[in-house]
């Protein structure tokens, strides 16, 4: 069993005790432990099931790299899933679940795959579930999705609080081991400004525990002691900012860096954010990352109580905890020698190491056996005995197909299959790696880093993460890395020898990828790359097999390397068994593509302050605090807010545009129209400029009238419209959509400073400058006499005029212009007025029967008169022929805007759909987006279309469903009725009509 | 995410201050041109994995447009000058070859 050792532990504090729960079980750590490391004290080996076979799993790892011990964290609102129990530090209350079991943990329903797992291979999911197709959508799909995904999502809102912090500095060092503080304390003597960030709660990273088993020091100091100088050092330095618990997320172009920030996941009562990410710029870039110990690929490596050796020992030294009382040592290289010393040391029982390297190790070796440990070289673990934990090994010879030669009782197994640096950061931004066959592994190629605005490298790779993975090579690639660093980024750093390191030699490791080297296909089925994903040796062989022979498409296929962990145990192992299965060297298979972040990080953290209110910013009319105040049921239209109705108590949204729409265009209505685009054009070849921008001829327009314009891209498509108004002789004033007044602009910016750039025009947008009212119906001449100033006649301002002057003391700017039918004011006023201005026209509109409505009601009356609204008859495939709007295209000008464009053949073409007015025979309103069936079928066996719906109301006006479509050859089949299905499996049948529903003469305007 | 320098107001920025216009010193073709002179104005791009000319614009700051050479391969950046122009300066083009001799994009070199 697992427990507390009597001693040891040099990161708890023995004399505080903390209570948590784990699976609703009460059980107690000490501060300073991870959950993990609680955990394994309180005898709790198997923390999850796996996510295929629903095997039993245990810790395998000490850090970020473990794949098992995923948890759900928390309760509530601050529920989290996937969490990692051994990067998840130990708080008084914490209350953690395993994940992926049905009912329990212990008892498990789908564990039974485990039996049918030779039925359940690589691609299974894409072979069994083909045919027949009909079964995808209501048998196969429902059945995978219940039994897929690891852990719960969170059903509350999240309580806690992020931010976003913006840094800067010329040099950052990730990773807070004896590397990179060495590389930190070499880099700052230029004086420049450095940050040191570790992902962990403490500085010195493997170290301090490696140092425990061989005695070694570092000037003449064991690896705490020297690791505690470093950090006073750093702390003392001006010009260094120390962050622990804080990890490299991911690399960027440019030198881009963002970093994670762990802030009270250890203490969530105490104030502040919780997560913070850190946004950082800067020159240079040390990732002293470490490295990560690969497992060993044998026959139930995957039982709880297997742990790589690093780890097992990582939980004596730093928690005293021991995972096994007889712990087998199984390695191919020296380092795991440090743990069997470890473990003795411990007073623990290790029956043996088996190495698999025909001459063993060492100085280490030496050392353990000096011990009294038996070594065993040449040897393999054939098979792990166990079920839902370990209770014994299998011994053969490693170069053998598995015989057994002895078996010997164990209750933890500690595996090492060597090391592989961590060079996620250095590959995020392109940085390129090369095997190292000595050590068999990648590393960090330094002739080809990541590269920056300059065209130079701007990231360097240090210590271990370098692959110099011996004491003494990783302070000396340490020292020269912050060197190198610093005089990068411009600094004149000062030339001190590195650290003199006093630590054991290693021999050289024998690479094995599989154990033993010809295992048979049961041991291969049992013998797992990937414990998160479920990934066998024998999965992998079968994707090359299948001719998945890039690994891209091999983790695709088998899902290696896939989810939470993404590879960080088993990437390198499942290349090496694809390599043999292709039967070329490892460098030539490469590695799949590392992508950011290094770890999950909080979707808060993503987010930071961006929530709630504060997403984005909203645009606000000067009226929107009373249409706030009126019952506005509020659409966003852009980042603006605009009333889609105001509606009244004890009405319905629809109730309430209805009554809008009657009460417009029987007496009186209001609308907020400030949010229209308004861009001021001014120059003396602003009318030149305008001729271009718009299908219309704008240059001729007379000052004091109003003209319709249509704007098309270059590639003929219509893209905005809107009523343009000649000011002056050199100034026209551009109304836009609501939406579209930052593209137009930018749009008129793009075609005055890249293609005409010699033209004398000045383009403004003030849509914010000013107010604007529309004032709508029967009675607005009514209201606008009332409030006086200035003559609104029929005769003083006609139909498409504008006029200065003052209306009930407001200065105003008249045009008479309507998008309903009915006599129409727009009238702009100062911003600064504008709600005053609103408040006087609803005060003295009273007698007149004023009622403000919102944009609903303006789309059903522009529909009853079939005028197009961008984004409904538009939708970036729509010209203004197919909307029969050809009246609005000049054919005096030489040019504009996608002219050319709309003489293209398929431009051209008579079977483009167009606009046409739909009636439903019996009344009722035709669904949106409805399209409509002619007669057979397409060459794919679909049924032909002819057209669709593109705006579809009720008209309450004519009391009946009204709609606008584009439908093939439609102009040519008025009368025609057509078919349109819908989602509800109703078929609507419609006529095709005019799109003008209302008024056709116009008469209601013309007055 | 890149850093720039706007030639215009002189701001170096986080490409988050930016907008990328496609590529650079495209001639265009209205009326009158034929149809495949027409057709590669509005579709036919470069896409070298090298030495490349984009049009960029300092939308969150001065708002102008202006033109930069960089490569796609290093992300370096060779520099950046006016949207006004219908070709590369010649000072940036031989500051290119300084870098990379024999390059060539479209028809310059």
């Amino acid at each position: 069993m697992s427990t507390r050792l009597a001693s040891g532990g040099r990161l708890i504090d023995r004399s505080k005790q903390v209570q948590f729960t784990f699976n609703g079980k009460q059980m107690r750590g000490h501060a300073g432990d991870t959950l993990a490391s609680a955990l394994l004290a309180n005898d709790q080996m198997m923390v999850g099931r796996s996510f295929k076979y629903h095997r039993p799993r245990g810790i395998v790892a000490s850090g970020a790299e473990e794949p098992n011990a995923l948890i759900n964290m928390g309760e509530g609102a601050r529920f989290e899933p996937n969490q990692r129990a051994t990067t998840t530090e130990l708080f008084n209350g914490l209350v953690a679940q395993s994940q992926n079991h049905w009912p329990s943990l212990e008892f498990d329903i789908g564990a039974v795959n485990t039996y049918f797992s030779r039925f359940l291979p690589a691609g299974f999911y894409y072979k069994m579930f083909m045919y027949p197709r009909a079964f995808w959508k209501h048998v196969y799909e429902p059945f995978i999705r219940q039994s897929a995904g690891l852990g719960r999502a969170p059903k509350q809102r999240d309580q806690d609080t992020y931010e976003h912090f913006y840094h800067f500095a010329d040099l950052v060092v990730i990773g807070g081991g004896v590397a990179g503080l060495q590389a930190a304390l070499a880099a700052a003597t230029a004086g420049q400004s450095v940050l040191v960030i570790e992902q962990t709660a403490d500085w010195g990273g493997r170290a301090p525990v490696d140092g425990v088993a061989d005695d070694s020091t570092i000037d003449g100091m064991d690896a705490d002691a020297w690791v505690a100088q470093a950090v006073a050092k750093l702390d003392a330095m001006d010009n260094v900012t120390m962050r622990t618990r804080t990890m490299g997320a991911g690399v960027y172009d440019h030198g881009y860096l963002l970093a994670y920030e762990r802030l009270r996941d250890h203490a969530p009562e105490a104030k502040g954010p919780r997560h913070r990410l850190w946004r950082i710029r800067t020159k240079q870039i040390v990732t002293a990352t470490g490295a990560i110990e690969r497992p060993l690929s044998f026959a139930g490596n995957d039982l709880p109580g297997v742990m790589l050796a690093a780890a097992l020992r990582d939980y004596v030294v730093n928690y005293g905890v021991s995972t096994g009382d007889r712990t087998v040592v199984v390695t191919n290289n020296d380092d795991a020698y440090r743990t069997a010393i470890v473990l003795k040391q411990a007073g623990l029982e290790v029956p043996v190491i088996i190495d698999a390297r025909p001459e063993g190790g060492g100085a280490l070796m030496a050392k353990a056996r000096d011990m009294g440990i038996r070594v065993d070289t040449g040897r393999a673990i054939a098979k792990v005995k166990g079920g839902k934990r370990v209770t014994g090994v299998q011994i053969c010879a490693q170069a053998g197909e598995g015989s057994v030669l002895e078996e010997i009782p164990c209750d933890a197994v500690a595996m090492s299959g060597g090391w592989s640096p961590v060079v996620h950061l250095w590959s995020h931004c392109g940085g390129k790696l090369i095997w190292d066959d000595a050590q068999a592994h990648f590393r960090p190629d330094p002739s080809r880093p990541p590269t920056g605005a300059s065209g130079e490298g701007f990231v360097i790779a240090a210590g271990s993460a370098n692959g110099a993975l011996a004491l003494d090579a990783a302070l000396a690639d340490a020292t020269a890395a912050g060197v190198a660093a610093a005089r990068a980024a411009g600094g004149t750093p000062d030339d001190a020898p590195p650290p003199k390191a006093d630590a054991l030699g290693e021999a050289a490791l024998a690479p094995v990828w599989m154990m033993p080297q010809g295992a048979n296909i049961k041991l291969r089925m049992k013998s797992w790359l990937d414990f998160q994903n479920d990934v066998k040796v024998s999965d992998v062989q079968l994707a090359a097999h299948e001719g998945f022979e890039s690994v891209e498409h091999a983790k695709r296929y088998t899902t290696l390397g896939m989810a939470t962990d993404q590879g960080k145990l088993s990437n390198i192992n499942g290349l090496a068994i694809l390599s043999d299965a292709l039967g070329q060297p490892i460098p030539v298979t490469g590695t799949t593509t590392f992508r950011p972040p290094y770890t999950p990080i909080s979707m808060g953290a993503i987010a930071g302050e961006a929530r709630g209110e504060i997403f984005q910013p909203l645009r606000r009319t000067p009226m929107h605090d009373w249409h706030d105040a009126n019952g506005a049921d509020w659409e966003p239209v852009g980042h603006w807010r605009r009333p889609y109705a105001f509606v009244r108590n004890g009405e319905t949204v629809n109730e309430a545009v209805m009554r809008e729409v009657r009460n417009t265009r029987e007496k009186l209505g209001l609308l907020d129209a400030s949010t229209l685009g308004k861009l001021i054009v001014k120059g003396p070849d602003a009318g030149r400029f305008l001729d271009m921008m718009y299908t219309n001829m704008m240059s001729t327009l007379k000052p004091g009238k109003c003209r319709y314009g249509l704007m098309c891209s270059e590639n003929g498509f219509l893209s905005d419209d809107g009523v343009v108004a000649r000011i002056d002789d050199d100034t026209w004033l551009c109304h836009t959509t609501t939406g579209g007044a930052d593209r137009i602009h930018a749009h008129m910016e793009e075609w005055l400073q890249t293609e005409w750039w010699d033209w004398k025009v000045y383009v403004a947008n003030v849509t914010e400058q000013l107010a604007q009212v529309a004032v709508v119906g029967p009675n607005a001449r009514k209201l606008l006499e009332k409030l006086g100033g200035m003559d609104v006649s029929r005769e003083a301002l006609g139909f498409m005029e504008w006029a200065d002057g003052t209306l009930g003391g407001f200065d105003a700017r008249v045009y008479r212009i309507s998008f309903s039918g009915e006599l129409s004011y727009e009238v702009a006023v100062p911003a600064s007025q504008g709600r005053a201005f609103w408040d006087k026209l609803m005060e003295a509109g009273k007698e007149f029967g004023v009622m403000p409505y919102g944009t609903e009601a303006l789309h059903i009356m522009r529909a009853e008169k079939g005028f197009i609204m961008i984004g409904d008859e538009t939708d970036g495939t729509v010209i203004p022929q197919d909307l029969g709007l050809d009246w609005a295209l000049s054919k005096k000008k030489e040019d504009y805007l996608g002219k050319r464009a709309q003489q293209r053949s398929h431009m051209t073409d008579p079977n483009r759909w167009k606009l046409v007015g739909l009636e439903t025979v019996d009344g009722s309103v035709l669904p949106d987006g409805a399209y409509a069936l002619g007669n057979g079928v397409n060459e794919n066996g679909q049924k032909v279309m002819i057209g669709r719906v593109t705006s579809t109301y009720h008209s309450p006006t004519l009391n009946r469903g009204i709609a606008m479509g584009l439908v093939l050859h439609g102009p040519d089949r008025m009368g025609e009725v057509l078919d349109f299905p819908g989602t509800d499996g109703k078929t609507y049948k419609a006529k095709i009509v005019s799109a003008v529903f209302y008024d056709p003469e116009g008469e209601k305007q013309n007055v | 995410m890149l850093i720039l320098e706007c030639p215009y107001c002189g701001v170096t920025g986080e490409e988050t201050e930016f907008h990328g216009g496609g590529e650079a010193h495209i001639k265009r073709f209205g009326p009158g041109s034929s149809d495949d002179d027409f057709h590669d104005y509005l579709f036919t791009r470069e896409n070298p994995f090298g030495v490349h000319f984009e049009r960029w614009r300092h939308v969150s700051g001065c708002g102008k447009w202006f033109h930069a050479a960089r490569c796609t391969k290093t992300l370096e950046v060779f520099g950046t000058y006016s949207a006004q122009t219908t070709e590369p300066p010649s000072d940036l083009r031989a500051a290119i070859s300084d870098k990379r001799p024999g390059w060539t994009w479209r028809e310059f070199s």
